[in-house]
């Protein structure tokens, strides 16, 4: 015969466990529910539609070692360093078409673009192009090649983004020597005479 | 933008000197002449230098020996670099064929052929070595060299392709430091002219030129008139194989001492 108090422990026990139970499927749902209002992903501006504009690419041609301006119509985004890596996608994209003049390896060539002002000039900007380590590493080696490539890059931001008056390389993030062997990316190259160095800070112009 | 393909008639002026600035370049050329005994490919008495470079800081300054003319240089010494070499191996030209075997090569017959004609060598690297950049720099600065060319090798384009360094030319003055890495902005107006040398020689020799300026480490440390020579196939048809032909190298060989030549006279003459 089991005692009365006992009984009464153990139905208040049993109460205890499922007032319980509601309580944590209760928590759960709130807590579901507050996951799911940080990953909301409902749109909360009108997309824009834009319409393809005309740029220039200066393409490179090996035999002759000539860059050659190119009109051609593609869709930009609206923020400056997006237009410069799209710029440069497309650019790289003709170079790995079948019958390219500059043949270079298909695939992530940008990783990306950063547009950084540069001291004491209000309208003018230095661009960081950061190309992925597969690109160099298929990139043709040689100077002619090398240099082609980079000038080719330089000229094409300069003749879209006017406000772009230098370039510097990077490989994966990381600043490299050269591209294959041999074109310096340890300088920064200038875009408005994209055949001409500048010289480093404490240089002589 | 463009670089010239067209070979240019060599229009270097031929300058007139003084007879008393010849007289004194000849009293001093004579003072240096090398001692009796001495190979031709030894290296120059050595001249001091301010600073040598280390080559685990990329930039270092060093102190000009000369106020904004290049310094009278003693004697006609070239000064060869042949790219790459150890692991290094350049560019991959082919199955076996390596950027740092060919240029190697080409640089052992143009350092014979200007031996035979009477000029002075200078190797950066004789052998399959590996000096660094700022190591080839030095040597050659050291040697304070009338031409020093810097020879690479590609499997894209054709014939021989010819930079100077893409540096805006500068004049320093004789209290004034010149950065290590643009020190070749002081003789890029030289370089001009030896590549003009070197571009006719190689039109007359019927090898395509390509003629661009470019960012280039050793060049861009020199402070001799300099010049990065890179060979590329002998035409479009013929592919990379065409660089491992000896006659093709000796071809190129060649018209490169016969510019080297030309570039003796040329350089006596500058003003």
């Amino acid at each position: 015969m089991i005692p009365r108090y006992q009984r009464i422990l153990f139905s208040i026990l049993v109460l205890g466990c499922i007032v319980l139970a509601v309580l944590l499927l209760r928590l759960r749902e709130r807590a579901q529910d507050r996951m799911q209002s940080v990953r909301d992903e409902t749109p909360m501006e009108a997309p824009i539609a834009r319409v393809p504009e005309k740029v220039q690419l200066l393409l490179a041609n090996d035999s002759d070692g000539s860059l050659v301006a190119t009109q051609r119509s593609i869709t930009l985004p609206a923020d400056a360093p997006s237009r410069a890596r799209v710029l440069l996608e497309s650019l790289l994209a003709e170079y790995a078409k079948p019958n390219s003049t500059h043949p270079l390896p298909s695939g992530v060539a940008v990783e990306e673009v950063f547009l950084v002002d540069l001291p004491g000039s209000n309208s003018s900007s230095i661009a960081v192009v950061d190309l992925s380590a597969a690109f160099a590493q298929g990139h043709p080696s040689g100077i002619a090649p090398e240099t082609l490539t980079l000038l080719s890059i330089t000229g094409t931001l300069h003749a879209n983004l006017p406000e772009i008056a230098q370039v510097r390389f990077l490989i994966d993030g990381q600043t490299r020597d050269t591209l294959a062997g041999h074109a310096d990316l340890t300088r920064t190259y200038i875009a408005a005479n994209p055949d001409v160095d500048i010289p480093a800070a404490g240089g002589r112009p | 933008m463009r670089w010239s393909k067209q070979a240019r008639s060599r229009n270097s002026p031929r300058l007139l000197l003084t007879i008393a600035f010849a007289s004194a370049l000849t009293g001093l050329a004579q003072t240096e002449s090398p001692r009796p005994g001495v190979s031709q490919t030894d290296a120059p008495p050595p001249v001091p230098v301010p600073f040598v470079p280390d080559s685990t800081k990329p930039a270092i300054l060093t102190k000009p020996q000369a106020p904004s003319a290049p310094p009278i240089q003693l004697r006609f010494v070239v000064v060869l670099d042949p790219g790459h070499g150890g692991e290094d191996t350049g560019a991959k030209l082919g199955p076996g064929t390596l950027e740092k075997d060919i240029v190697l090569s080409i640089s052992t017959r143009l350092r014979a052929l200007l031996n035979a004609k009477g000029i002075p060598v200078i190797v950066t690297r004789d052998a399959d070595t590996s000096p660094t950049a700022d190591d080839r720099a030095a040597i050659a600065n050291r040697a304070k060299a009338a031409a020093c060319l810097s020879l690479h090798a590609t499997a894209t384009g054709t014939g021989v392709h010819l930079f100077t360094s893409s540096l805006t030319p500068a004049n320093y003055g004789r209290d004034e430091f010149i950065p290590w890495n643009e020190a070749q902005a002081t003789a890029n107006t030289q370089s001009v002219r030896l590549a003009s040398d070197v571009n006719t020689a190689l039109g007359k020799g019927k090898l395509p030129v390509l003629l661009g300026r470019t960012a280039l480490r050793p060049l861009n440390s020199f402070t001799c008139p300099a010049l990065a020579v890179e060979f590329a196939p002998v035409n479009a048809g013929s592919g990379a194989a065409s660089l491992t032909d000896s006659s093709y190298q000796q071809r190129v060989a060649a018209a490169l001492a016969e510019a080297l030549v030309a570039w003796r006279v040329d350089w006596r003459q500058r003003p």
